[in-house]
C-alpha cells in the first residue's frame, strides 16, 4: 500500500488534491451502466417531483365522459375507466412509491447497521443478535408481510387516517423485514476492523467506546452500508408494489405504481397502456437503482479502485 | 458430518418453535374479529358460541399448545395412517387443524393445491436452471465479450423487472394482441390425447417462462461469478499445461468445481418455489398454494394462514440445512467438525 502511494506521488508530481470520494467518483465514472442508471434515475425522480407542476391535471379528477381514452396530446398516457388522467396518476404514484422506498430503506439501514455494529463490537451480544438475524432470515417474508398488513390495516387506518396509517404500516413492515443482510455484512466488517492497529491505538489512548464506534468504525463500514442502501431502495419499491399488486397495499384513491398496475390489470384488453406505464416506471427505477448499486460496489471496493 | 447434521437438526427444533410462536402471536395479537364478516343481525350470545366453536374461548397459551399438538402430532399421525392403512389410537376423534372458511382440515386443502404449485413452479425452476447454467458458463469463459455484455444486461433486467409486470406484459402481448396463448391456467384440464396435451403445454408456457426468467437471471450471475473465481486458479493452468483439451478443462475441471456453490444457491432457492410464486399464481389464476394463502388472508382464515406460513418456514429451515450439508459433501475442503 505504502509502496504504491509513493510511486504515485513520484509519477504524478504536483497532482491535484485527491480525496477518497473523488477517487470513488473517478472509478464510478468508468462504469457505463451505473452512469446511465444514474441519469435514468435522476430523470425519473425529476419527472415525479416536478412533473405535476408542468402537467398539472389533478390525478383524482373524474372526467367520466373521457374514460378509457388511448394516449393523446391532452392525456399522454390515456385515461382510466373513470376518466382520470394516467400520466398525473403515474407521477403521483411515483412520489408515494419513491417515498416508501427511501423511508423503508433508511429504516432497514439504521436497524441493520445498528445491529451489525453492536453484534460486531460487543462480544456478549454477538451470539444473541446473530441468532435473531438467522431467525428473521428463516421467516417466510412475503406471506408474513401480507398477513401483518391484512390484520393491522384497519386499526392503523382509524388511528392515523387512511393514507398515513397505511404508509407507516408498509414502511415499518418492509423496514423490519429487510435489515438482515446489512446487519450481517456490517458485523463482518466490524469484526475485521476491531482487531486492526488503529482501533487498538484508539483504545490505548483512552478513547471511549461510543467515540470509537462513531469516529473510527462507522466511517470504515460506510461503503458496504451505501451499497446496501441502493439495493435496499430497489427492494423496498418492489416489495411495496408487490403488496399493492396483491391488493393489500395502498388504497386505490392513493395510488402507487403497484396499485395502478393492480387496478389496470382488469382493463388490460381495453387499455393496455394502463398496465404498461406504471410497470415500466417500476422496472426502470429498479433497474437503474440496481445498476447504480453495481457501480457503487465496484467504486467503493479498494481492490478494484485505482487500477 | 453426521455429527454436524444431527447438531443442526437439533438446533432447527428451537428455531422452528420460536418461528411458530412468532407467527402465532402475530396472528393472535391482531385486532381482528373472525365473526366480523357475519351479518350484524346475529345476536351477541350466538356470536359468542360461534367464537367458542372456532376454538377461541381458551386463553392464548392453551390455544398455542393445542395448535402445536395438532400440527406436530395429530396431522403426521393422520398422514401415517393414510399411507400405511393402519389405525393408531382414537383416530376418528383426533382434533385436526381446521380451516374457518371451508370447515375442512387445512392439510386436505394443502394436499389438494400442492400438485398445481409443484407442477408450474417446480417446472419453472428446472427450466430456469437449464437456461442459467450454460449462459453463466459461456459468459464467464468469454468475459467482456458481446455475449457476456448482453447476458449481463439481460440478467440485470430479468432480476429487476418484477414478475407481476413481466406476467402482465406477456399476457398483453401473447393473449390480448396475438391471441396465441391462454391467459388463465385451467387446472381442470385432463391430459387425455394430443390436443389436450398441446393445450396443457400452451397454458404452461407463460407462467413457467415468467418465473424461469426471473430465476435464470439470478442463477446465471452466480454461475458466472463462480466460474470466474475458478478460471484463474492454478489447477486450470496445470490442466492446460498437461495438454488437456479446452473442452475437458472447462467442462470437467472448472465446471465441476464452480457448480459447488451454485448447487447450494439452487437448494436455498427451493423454498421460494412455494412461497415466492404467490404473485405469479395470482396473475395466471393457478389455484396453487400461493393462491390458497391469498384466499385465506382475504377471508381472515387464521388457522389456514398460520399453517401455510409455518410450512413455508419449515421449508426454508430445511433447505438451509440441506444446502449446508450438500456443500460439505461436495467440497472436500470444507470440514464442519
Amino acid at each position: 500500500m505504502t509502496n504504491s502511494s509513493i510511486t504515485e506521488i513520484v509519477s504524478e508530481p504536483l497532482h491535484e488534491h485527491r480525496s477518497l470520494w473523488s477517487d470513488v467518483w473517478r472509478q464510478f465514472r468508468t462504469h457505463t451502466g451505473a452512469l446511465v442508471g444514474m441519469a435514468v434515475f435522476a430523470f425519473i425522480v425529476f419527472v415525479v417531483v416536478f412533473g405535476p407542476y408542468i402537467h398539472d391535471l389533478d390525478p383524482q379528477f373524474l372526467d367520466i365522459r373521457n374514460k378509457n381514452l388511448s394516449p393523446s396530446l391532452a392525456h399522454p398516457m390515456g385515461t382510466d375507466n373513470l376518466g382520470r388522467d394516467m400520466l398525473a396518476q403515474v407521477m403521483a404514484g411515483g412520489q408515494v412509491s419513491m417515498l416508501v422506498g427511501v423511508t423503508a430503506m433508511l429504516l432497514s439501514l439504521i436497524l441493520g447497521a445498528l445491529i451489525g455494529v453492536i453484534a460486531g463490537f460487543f462480544k456478549i451480544l454477538d451470539g444473541v443478535l446473530m441468532r435473531l438475524t438467522d431467525l428473521f432470515l428463516a421467516l417466510p417474508l412475503l406471506p408474513l408481510l401480507l398477513v401483518i398488513i391484512m390484520l393491522f390495516r384497519d386499526s392503523l387506518r382509524s388511528a392515523f387516517g387512511p393514507e398515513t396509517g397505511i404508509f407507516f404500516l408498509i414502511v415499518f413492515v418492509i423496514g423490519i423485514t429487510s435489515w438482515m443482510q446489512t446487519a450481517r455484512i456490517v458485523r463482518g466488517e466490524v469484526l475485521a476492523l476491531k482487531e486492526q492497529e488503529f482501533i487498538i491505538a484508539a483504545h490505548s489512548i483512552g478513547t471511549r467506546r461510543h467515540r470509537i464506534i462513531t469516529r473510527h468504525i462507522l466511517p470504515n463500514v460506510l461503503s458496504p452500508i451505501m451499497v446496501s442502501a441502493t439495493l435496499g431502495i430497489a427492494n423496498a419499491i418492489i416489495t411495496e408494489s408487490a403488496l399493492s399488486f396483491l391488493g393489500l397495499g395502498f388504497p386505490s384513491d392513493f395510488p402507487t405504481w403497484g396499485r395502478l398496475l393492480f387496478d389496470g390489470k382488469d382493463f388490460m384488453q381495453l387499455t393496455p397502456s394502463r398496465v404498461i406505464w406504471p410497470g415500466l416506471a417500476i422496472s426502470l427505477t429498479v433497474l437503474s437503482v440496481n445498476y447504480i448499486g453495481d457501480g457503487l460496489r465496484d467504486a467503493l471496493d479498494p481492490r478494484i479502485r485505482g487500477r | 458430518m453426521l455429527n454436524y447434521t444431527i447438531r443442526r437438526l437439533l438446533f432447527a427444533i428451537p428455531t422452528l418453535l420460536v418461528i411458530s410462536f412468532i407467527i402465532f402471536i402475530i396472528l393472535d395479537l391482531a385486532p381482528n374479529d373472525p365473526t366480523g364478516n357475519l351479518p350484524l343481525t346475529i345476536p351477541a350470545e350466538v356470536r359468542a358460541q360461534i367464537r367458542e366453536s372456532l376454538g377461541l374461548g381458551q386463553p392464548f397459551h392453551i390455544r398455542y399448545l393445542k395448535w402445536l399438538e395438532q400440527f406436530f402430532v395429530n396431522e403426521p399421525l393422520n398422514i401415517f395412517e393414510q399411507w400405511f392403512d393402519v389405525k393408531i389410537g382414537d383416530s376418528a376423534n383426533r382434533l385436526r387443524v381446521t380451516s374457518w372458511m371451508s370447515r375442512s382440515p387445512v392439510v386436505d386443502l394443502i394436499v389438494e393445491r400442492m400438485p398445481q404449485t409443484l407442477w408450474v413452479v417446480g417446472l419453472s425452476y428446472v427450466v430456469g436452471i437449464i437456461i442459467a447454467l450454460p449462459i453463466g458458463v459461456l459468459s464467464a469463459y468469454k468475459q467482456y465479450s458481446w455475449f457476456d455484455q448482453i447476458g449481463t444486461f439481460v440478467s440485470m433486467v430479468g432480476f429487476s423487472v418484477p414478475t407481476f409486470f413481466t406476467g402482465l406484459l406477456l399476457i398483453v402481448i401473447f393473449s390480448v394482441q396475438l391471441g396465441w396463448l391462454p391467459s388463465i391456467y385451467d387446472t381442470t384440464l385432463n391430459v387425455t390425447d394430443w390436443s389436450s396435451f398441446w393445450m396443457q403445454i400452451r397454458q404452461l408456457i407463460m407462467p413457467v417462462m415468467v418465473l424461469a426468467l426471473f430465476n435464470a437471471a439470478q442463477l446465471s450471475r452466480f454461475m458466472r461469478a463462480s466460474m470466474l473465481d475458478n478460471l484463474n486458479q492454478d489447477y486450470v493452468r496445470t490442466a492446460r499445461a498437461k495438454g488437456m483439451s479446452e473442452k475437458v478443462v472447462i467442462l470437467v475441471h472448472v465446471l465441476r468445481n464452480s457448480l459447488i456453490p451454485v448447487v447450494t444457491v439452487i437448494a436455498l432457492g427451493v423454498p421460494q418455489i412455494f412461497g415466492g410464486a404467490i404473485i405469479t399464481e395470482q396473475i395466471f389464476r393457478v389455484n396453487g398454494l400461493g393462491q390458497l394463502l391469498i384466499i385465506g388472508i382475504e377471508n381472515a382464515d387464521i388457522p389456514l394462514v398460520q399453517t401455510l406460513t409455518f410450512i413455508f418456514a419449515i421449508l426454508i429451515v430445511l433447505f438451509n440445512l440441506i444446502a449446508d450439508i450438500v456443500y460439505g459433501m461436495l467440497d472436500p475442503r470444507i470440514r464442519y467438525d
